[in-house]
């Protein structure tokens, strides 16, 4: 979460930059306060399980984000945390359940489809890699991050060409088409950062 | 206890202006904002979201009503984060209108489910003509025995259709099955918008027209004249 949280701040401007070609502006100054709450959060109080730590993770981001990407990332951690349940270490099926679970929840509470121009074009095929990649033997968890975060880098990228259906972007209209959609960049910046910490552990 | 209302938006100027006109029809409801970041910046506020809604709860329930789509997403986070979810409803509707809508409803004592459909069905003079439409076509196939009822009236009370007076005659209509649309010069709306209807301009001495139509046609209209013979009560 650190190193998310890192890659955040890091990638601040640029996602400033993207919001404001096709929204207001401000997903990166709203993922950055979001993340560095959880940084503070979980400093403050260390999990006792993977589950709490997500839920820790969600509470801090529905409270402190403020845009549309709050209530959405917090119910994607959210629904990770009831995915993984009880389970001591996270496992590569764990793993491709609860990012099935995260796109759920915010395909449930954004009600944006595939080709809207949005977090799940990035989302979706990361979940489907996710669970491909859990399936093969052997396959463990750093391996099923490494390939949800390759195939929402390249889900991320078939924004660019896309007219927004969801969010702030849809005011726009065709104007919205030929930009990155900045919250799908925010998903493969989580996914990268999370495949990196687990890689290296 | 009336049912509490809930404006959630990216602004706090705007939901602050929504609360102050929606007070001025419905005093008697509880009607809090949760508008801007904590900082004061443009944006929604899950934890201000999440107080609003306990203040405006005095055990009827409450409807929450938002601008944007992503305060949308917050409302229902904070109506879903609640001991007992089904004490609140996140309402469809358009802001200023639905948010007076559901006031009167809520000040006339309406339950839940009543003041969350005064609020979706708040579109101004478009609902009007589409209600009217429906009540049309369903007398055509013969679901329901329309009638039609017209009348002209003239305004007597020093203030004409301003915010009480018009939100009285939205409330009267209140349980009625009829379309009814009041006139004024060129232009026609729905008699349940009290912004449409204030939008008239119908001052004292002004002559206004009334059309109603559907089951309950004649009530409605026997209902407004009593109101504006009595002067709104002034
Ligand atoms: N209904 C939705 N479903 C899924 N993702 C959405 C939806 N609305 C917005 N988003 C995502 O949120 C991002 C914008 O987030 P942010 O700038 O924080 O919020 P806001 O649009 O309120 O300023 C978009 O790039 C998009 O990926
Ligand atoms: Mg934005």
């Amino acid at each position: 979460m650190r190193s998310a949280a890192n890659s955040v701040s890091e990638h601040r401007d640029e996602l400033v930059e993207l919001d404001r070609a096709i929204g207001d502006g401000d997903h990166g100054e709203n993922m950055e306060r979001g993340f560095l709450a959880v940084r503070n959060q979980l400093e403050l109080t260390v999990p006792e399980s993977p589950a709490a730590a997500l839920k820790s993770v969600a509470t801090s981001l529905i409270s402190s984000v403020g845009g549309a990407a709050g209530p959405l990332f917090g119910t994607a951690f959210l629904r990770a945390s009831t995915a993984v349940g009880d389970a001591e270490t996270l496992d590569g099926p764990t793993v491709a359940a609860a990012l099935r679970a995260a796109l759920d929840g915010v395909t449930a509470r954004g009600k944006a489809e595939r080709e809207d121009k949005t977090m799940v074009d990035a989302l979706a095929p990361a979940a489907e890699a996710a669970e491909a990649a859990s399936t093969t033997a052997g396959s463990g968890p750093s391996a099923v991050l490494r390939a949800a975060a390759e195939a929402a880098e390249t889900g991320a990228r078939t924004t660019v060409s896309l007219i927004a259906k969801k969010g702030r972007a849809s005011y726009l209209g065709d104007r919205s088409a030929g930009h990155l959609d900045p919250g799908a960049r925010s998903v493969v910046l989580l996914l990268n950062a999370f495949a990196d910490v687990t890689g290296a552990e | 206890m009336r049912v509490g209302l809930v404006i959630v938006s990216h602004s706090g100027p705007l939901s602050d202006g929504v609360v102050e006109l929606v007070g001025q029809m419905a005093p008697e409801v509880r009607v809090n904002a949760a508008g801007g970041t904590p900082s004061g910046g443009v944006g929604t506020d899950f934890e201000a979201t999440s107080a609003a809604l306990a203040a405006a709860e005095t055990g009827s329930g409450v409807v929450l009503l938002y601008d944007l789509g992503s305060a949308r997403m917050t409302a229902e986070l904070a109506v879903e984060s609640l001991a007992e979810p089904n004490t609140a409803v996140v309402v469809d509707a358009p802001l200023a209108e639905g948010a007076v809508a559901a006031a009167v409803a809520a000040q006339n004592g309406d339950d839940l489910e009543a003041v969350a459909r005064a609020a979706e069905q708040a579109a101004g003079a478009g609902g009007a003509e589409e209600s009217e439409e429906a009540a049309a076509t369903s007398a055509a196939e013969g679901a329901s025995v329309a009638t039609r009822a017209e009348s002209e009236l003239t305004l007597e009370n020093e203030v004409g259709l301003h915010a009480r007076p018009a939100a009285l005659l939205a409330r009267s209509l209140t349980g009625l099955d009829a379309a009814v649309t009041v006139s004024f010069g060129e232009s026609t709306t729905d008699a349940r918008s009290v912004l449409g209807v204030m939008g008239l301009g119908a001052r004292k001495g002004d002559r206004i027209g009334l059309r109603a139509t559907g089951p309950d046609a004649e009530t409605a209209l026997r209902r407004i004249t009593e109101l504006v013979e009595r002067d709104f009560d002034e």
